[in-house]
């Protein structure tokens, strides 16, 4: 077990290395102006020279590279531009905001999800079936900000029942006004993520549902509810755990426009202003911020995995 | 030897035959498969006609009529620049068929490409490039190619249609390099090694004829991706033209007005890229149902 962990996350630095030569080098593919592009066309060769200067660039790309890389591992997300104060001011808070809502959203999507699936499973070819499944999957290949637009217009402008702000803006607001204003957000980032999830478990539940320990269980006298909880959930879940994790990405990419859309202070909206204003400094940090929790996610995910189940753990280390 | 091997090829090439038919027979069967084509075949003809259909041009604006309700004139209303929101939307389906189509194009060559020779070839070849297309599939797409067009300074379609391209190879590779894995260890590769074919012989004349399948029900799953990444990415104002009709540019230039009534220079986009993405989806659906019987 420790030699597949270990295995595991020698393999995780390595993704983050490779990451990180992307993300650096992506940003840098038209070498020598970024402080032109940032000072624009009014700029004097000398103010050129003192921005590179400033901001190391005018070092060989290569030195460049290893002192970015060396300040992130000790923790410098390097100096925004358009701000002139460290990322780490303007990430750090943005992050929290962001977390914040991704963590109602999987509150609200993981067990619902799951809730789908098993549903869907349970009534398989039925009705309830074909609309979990066709509507799940066709809701998650419409665009969070449609659904966001569409979510405003409907329960914000037609209804009047939500608010269509994902923060609240007077006073000191309770945990559950704050709730609230996270409930269209969150209910934008479920539509897309549903259908996946809910897919997943419907199928691992049909095969337990179909196995020979449960057939056994129903023979013994269980009840077909008892013997679904008992005995079917816990080895249908296993790979809902995967999905899950798969999934992140996804969330997180879904995470920036529902910010945008519906004006909340996280993460995607300060990278949107770092790409609409070239701030390289933000938008390289908050990528590699980005793809470290994922990995983290993927990696924790591959662990939980194996600890809960055996037999992959030994497939997958040969 | 030769004769004989030949025969084997026709044999298998009937073969093929068959399971083409079988399938294509399932697929006709297939409902949601229907319905989906149904509707990618209605955009596809707005795609090309569109122009001359539309009763304005998409970029006429008309300071008489602005933010007018949907009416007889105006069959989808007009936004608050008093352009016709139906011409609009017309001129958009052009952009977004043309952009979604080329970029999972471009991605299913690289990524196609890629995966046939990871798969054949394995060893180091294989190990590094699956590492870096881990790596890049550990950033959202949606991030890469804000990414790459803020890198680019690229306000333009067609850069945009290129990211999107690279940023689908990795799981078009992917997915191509497990369908050869497999394959690969098949009498039939053997036998063409025997003879000595050439290696892209092998690769693209042998092998991937039978791999088609996956790959072709990767190219309509990474199409739906495309729709929804080149829509979400005109919505942000990434990668588009200046006043371009592209549906997710309308929708991010009018929803503010949903708050004072005015719906219709957004809900008509909304829905035209809502069935467009969920037509591909039921078509990526039929096909894996039918392909993987």
């Amino acid at each position: 077990m420790k030699k597949y962990i270990l295995n595991r996350l020698g393999l995780s630095v390595v993704t983050m290395f490779i990451v990180a030569t992307i993300v650096f080098f992506l940003t840098r593919i038209l070498p020598g102006n970024v402080a032109r592009r940032y000072l624009g066309r009014s700029a004097t060769e000398e103010d050129l020279v003192k921005f590179n200067a400033k901001f190391g660039l005018d070092e060989p790309l290569f030195t460049q590279f290893y002192s970015w890389l060396g300040d992130l591992l000790t923790g410098d997300l390097g100096t925004s531009m358009a701000f002139n104060k460290p990322a780490s001011e303007l990430l750090l808070p943005a992050i929290g905001y962001s977390s914040r809502l991704a963590l109602m959203s999987f509150l609200i999507i993981v067990p619902l999800s799951i809730a789908g699936g098993i549903v869907a499973a349970m009534y398989r070819g039925k009705l309830v079936d074909r609309i979990l499944t066709v509507g799940g999957l066709s809701a998650a290949v419409i665009p969070e900000f449609v659904w966001a637009v569409t979510l405003i217009l409907v329960f914000g402008v037609i209804l009047g029942v939500l608010p269509v702000t994902a923060f609240p803006t007077r006073g000191d607001p309770t945990f559950f006004a704050q709730m609230e204003h996270l409930i269209l957000p969150s209910t934008a980032l479920l539509l897309v993520l549903f259908g996946y999830i809910a897919r997943i478990t419907r199928a691992s539940v049909i095969e337990a549902l179909e196995s020979d320990y449960m057939r056994t269980a129903v023979l013994k006298g269980l009840s077909r509810r008892r013997a679904v909880v008992a005995h079917v959930l816990r080895n249908a879940l296993l790979p809902s755990i995967a999905v899950i994790a798969s999934q992140v990405p996804y969330l997180v990419g879904g995470l920036v426009t529902v910010e945008i859309v519906f004006n909340y202070p996280g993460f995607g909206t300060i990278l949107r202003d770092a790409v609409g204003g070239r701030d390289y400094a933000v938008l390289q940090s908050g990528v590699m911020l980005t793809s470290l929790v994922i990995v983290l996610f993927q990696l924790a995910a591959d662990i939980l995995f194996a600890v809960l189940n055996p037999r992959i753990r030994s497939r997958i280390t040969e | 030897m030769n004769a004989s091997t030949s025969a084997a090829r026709t044999k298998s090439n009937a073969e093929r035959k068959t399971i083409r038919a079988e399938r294509l027979k399932l697929l006709r069967r297939n409902k949601a498969f229907l319905v989906g084509a149904l509707i990618l075949g209605f955009w596809l003809l707005i795609a090309v006609f569109g122009s001359i259909i539309a009763p304005h041009p998409y970029d006429a604006m008309d300071f008489m009529a602005v933010s007018k309700k949907p009416s007889g004139t105006y069959w989808f209303g007009t936004n608050k620049l008093g352009q016709d929101v139906y011409s609009r939307v017309l001129a958009g389906t052009q952009l977004i068929v043309w952009m979604s189509f080329t970029a999972t194009a471009l991605g299913t060559i690289v990524g196609g490409t890629l995966g046939l020779a990871a798969g054949y070839f394995k060893g180091w070849f294989d190990i590094i490039l699956m590492r870096i297309l881990e790596a890049i599939s550990a950033i959202p797409v949606l991030i890469v190619a804000l990414l790459a067009i803020a890198a680019l300074d690229g306000q333009s379609s067609s850069i945009t249609v290129g990211v999107i391209g690279f940023v689908f190879a990795p799981n078009i590779a992917r997915t191509v390099r497990a369908a050869v894995l497999s394959e690969a260890e098949l009498e039939y590769v053997a036998a063409a090694r025997l003879r000595a074919e050439r290696t892209p012989h092998i690769l693209f004349k042998e092998i991937l004829p039978n791999v088609l399948p996956p790959i072709i029900v990767e190219f309509t799953v990474r199409l739906g991706y495309a729709i929804f990444a080149i829509a979400t990415l005109s919505f942000l104002g990434a990668g588009v033209e200046a006043g371009s009709p592209n549906w997710g540019s309308q929708i991010s230039e009018n929803w503010a007005y949903i708050f004072s009534n005015i719906w219709w220079p957004t809900l008509f986009p909304a829905a035209a890229i809502a069935s467009l993405a969920v037509s591909v989806n039921l078509i990526s659906d039929g096909l894996l149902e039918v392909f993987e019987v």
